[in-house]
């Protein structure tokens, strides 16, 4: 295998500005946990994007409240505080602000991208497919008939197709990111604080963005900011803080009881024969769980999940550098051109499966192919990515900054 | 042996024609058959279970969209109202049973709701079905408005002192790209499992439709065949979901 010597050599490259960082113990090594997981929450949310079938089945939406987009955003979080906020350390506040916002052009522009296969896609639906029985459905296609005020609102990310939330989401957050790290590298547990409070707010008074033709944004990035704000606080420091808290049978077992409690509130929703036992208070206090603003039951099932997690899996887990899950692990190191290609391969799914009306062999097939297809893109992006490094055309640190922060 | 393919072929042939022309003989048992979990309800239609014993005429209102009728010359009577209203007669014979619909293309739940108190004073109805959703997902409204809107309407309902089955949208596949409708779907059960109302879960049964191969909705149609036999089923489901939930046994009236 080639590939973990990219790692290597990109770990190697990290001591000189290991000893300054202000980050937790051992900043220079990758974790690979987090791209393990990003990962995973990549090739979750490809299968979530196609029609259901039977990898459905293995998405973690199906056995509790949270589902992969709270472990991208915290992930994506997480990894963006760590990159930028030791560049800030390297470079300044400018430059490091700078960096960020072409990242975030960077993400405008895939997000275009995407949309423009979209349009492709349903104007050749709008043109080719009829039947009488979806004539009411086949309305939703009359903005095609309006391009002149679809285009601009699309680029302006109000107009955003289905499954085509996360980026507009993440373009919000990042742009807001270089204020946000710059108040927690000096007051981090006041900053978030202050996320909580505006999350707060955002529940009390409903602050939303607008979405064309109608209502707001499908992920409310007042409210998912909480996420991303925490993950960009365990980041910087919190997570070791919060060690002997996490390391506590009580908070475990919180933990574990909230998950079955979650699994079995979800189990209702598949085993109808189940709704039954579930108490009529409980139901009307509970639902619905907004997806939107990000309900406190689904940051609980986060957290808990989480906490979960980090007690068995840990950092110097030898399975992290099993060939197995290599496949993941370079998928979460390459996010946004992984994640780009997953929408791009879910439209192309959805279309051969229209096209051939295929049954639930192609269905599964497809899914897999598209798996396999994400993994070579990743394994041809470190590949590429090492030679370009090899070649020394560019300052080392660049270079290794870049890698660990392609969220 | 070449006569025997002829004739083969010409069955085959022959076979789709038919079906198309005569979408009401399709009643075949395995033929687009609902699993059973999606037509058993706790929820109760105690105004139809009354007038079932009393004998007193049924009368149902079906609110929707364009989605409960069909286009074309022959669309309204093979559009799901009316074929649900000849299965209803079918399974209950001696009883009056009407079926009228009121549709509303275009309009929002909360547009609807606004105006439900006026229609059911005019009806007067044994049974509401309301089918809702799909405009609403079509314009991305805001799932908490488009759940006010349903309790609104809701509220109207029962305060008329009518039954209400909720409906909710269509299984589209063809449309999953553009359409949203799993947040619309999850809203309109929690609010048919508050108010106690039965859910006709047509998306489910749709989606069960096209896995067991009964219909391929994914294939372009010109003509009214296919969705002729699908509004037939939906109808013929939606009567089976009215005698279960109104908890009435049809054979009581074979023996008078």
């Amino acid at each position: 295998m080639t590939t973990p010597t990219v790692l290597v050599s990109n770990t190697k490259a990290v001591p000189p500005d290991a000893g300054t960082s202000v980050l937790p113990g051992g900043a220079g090594e990758r974790e690979l946990r987090l791209d393990l997981f990003r990962g995973l929450a990549l090739w979750l949310i490809f299968i979530d994007h196609l029609p259901p079938n039977i990898l459905t089945w293995l998405t973690i939406r199906n056995y509790g409240f949270s589902d992969a987009t709270e472990i991208f955003i915290f992930i994506s979080g997480y990894t963006a505080a760590f990159v930028y906020s030791r560049a800030m350390d390297e470079r300044g506040f400018i430059i490091s602000s700078a960096r960020i916002f072409k990242r975030v052009w960077q993400i405008y522009v895939a997000h275009v991208f995407l949309f423009m296969i979209y349009l492709a896609e349903i104007s050749y639906i709008a043109t080719s497919f009829e039947n009488p029985l979806y004539s009411e459905e086949m309305g939703i296609l009359d903005f095609l008939k309006y391009p002149d005020v679809t285009i601009v609102e699309a680029l302006l990310l109000k107009f955003k197709p289905v499954n085509m939330d996360v980026l507009p989401l993440y373009i919000v957050l990042m742009l807001a990111l270089p204020f946000a790290l710059w108040l927690m590298r000096r007051i981090p547990d006041t900053t978030l604080a202050l996320a909580v409070l505006l999350y707060a707010l955002t529940w009390q008074f409903g602050f939303a963005l607008p979405a064309y033709p109608h209502g707001v944004w499908v992920f409310n990035p007042f409210a998912w900011q909480l996420l991303f704000v925490f993950g960009a606080w365990c980041a910087l420091g919190g997570a070791r803080r919060m060690a002997p808290i996490l390391a506590s049978r009580v908070t475990f077992v919180l933990a574990v009881a909230y998950l079955l409690f979650a699994f079995y509130v979800t189990l209702t929703w598949h085993v109808p024969q189940l709704h039954g036992y579930l108490p009529g208070w409980l139901e009307s206090w509970m639902y619905p769980i907004n997806k939107t603003d990000l309900d406190v039951l689904r940051f609980a099932h986060f957290l808990a999940l989480a906490t979960v997690t980090v007690r068995f899996l840990r950092k110097d887990w030898p399975g992290l550098t099993s060939p197995w899950l290599r496949p993941i692990i370079l998928c979460g190191q390459h996010s946004l051109e992984i994640f780009c290609i997953g929408v791009f391969l879910a439209f192309a799914g959805h279309f051969v499966l229209a096209e051939t009306s295929g049954g639930a062999g192609l269905h599964f097939v497809i899914s897999m192919t598209g798996l396999v297809i994400m993994s070579c893109a990743a394994w041809l992006l470190s590949w590429y990515k090492a030679e370009v490094s090899k070649s020394g055309k560019q300052p080392v640190m660049a270079v290794s900054a870049d890698l660990v922060g392609s969220n | 042996m070449n006569i025997v393919r002829i004739a083969r072929v010409t069955v085959l042939a022959l076979v789709p024609a038919w079906l198309a022309v005569t979408p009401v003989l399709a009643d075949d048992a395995h033929f687009c058959s609902v699993p059973a979990y999606l037509l058993s309800t706790d929820s109760t239609l105690p105004k139809v279970a009354e007038a079932f014993k009393a004998r007193a005429p049924i009368r149902v209102l079906i609110i929707g969209s364009r989605s409960s009728v069909l286009s074309g010359p022959d669309g309204a009577a093979s559009s799901y109202p009316a074929r649900f209203e000849a299965a209803l007669r079918d399974k209950l014979p001696g009883i009056a049973i009407s079926v009228v619909t009121d549709l509303h293309p275009r309009e929002m739940a909360a547009d609807v709701a606004g105006k439900i108190e006026k229609i059911v004073q005019e009806r007067n109805p044994t049974l509401v079905v309301w089918q809702t959703g799909t405009v609403d997902a079509m314009r991305a409204i805001d799932p908490d408005d488009f759940r006010a809107a349903l309790d609104t309407g809701m509220a109207a309902l029962q305060k008329a002192n009518a039954d209400v089955i909720l409906m909710n949208l269509q299984y589209s596949p063809r449309m999953e790209t553009v359409l949203a409708a799993t947040n619309y779907n999850d809203t309109i059960r929690v609010v048919a499992q508050e108010h106690g109302a039965p859910l006709f879960d047509r998306f489910a049964i749709m989606r069960a439709w096209s896995e067991a191969g009964d219909f391929d909705l994914f294939a372009r149609a010109r003509s009214i065949g296919v969705a002729a036999r699908v509004h037939d089923c939906i109808g013929r489901a939606l009567s089976r979901l009215v005698i279960e939930a109104a908890r009435i046994n049809p054979s009581e009236l074979g023996g008078r």
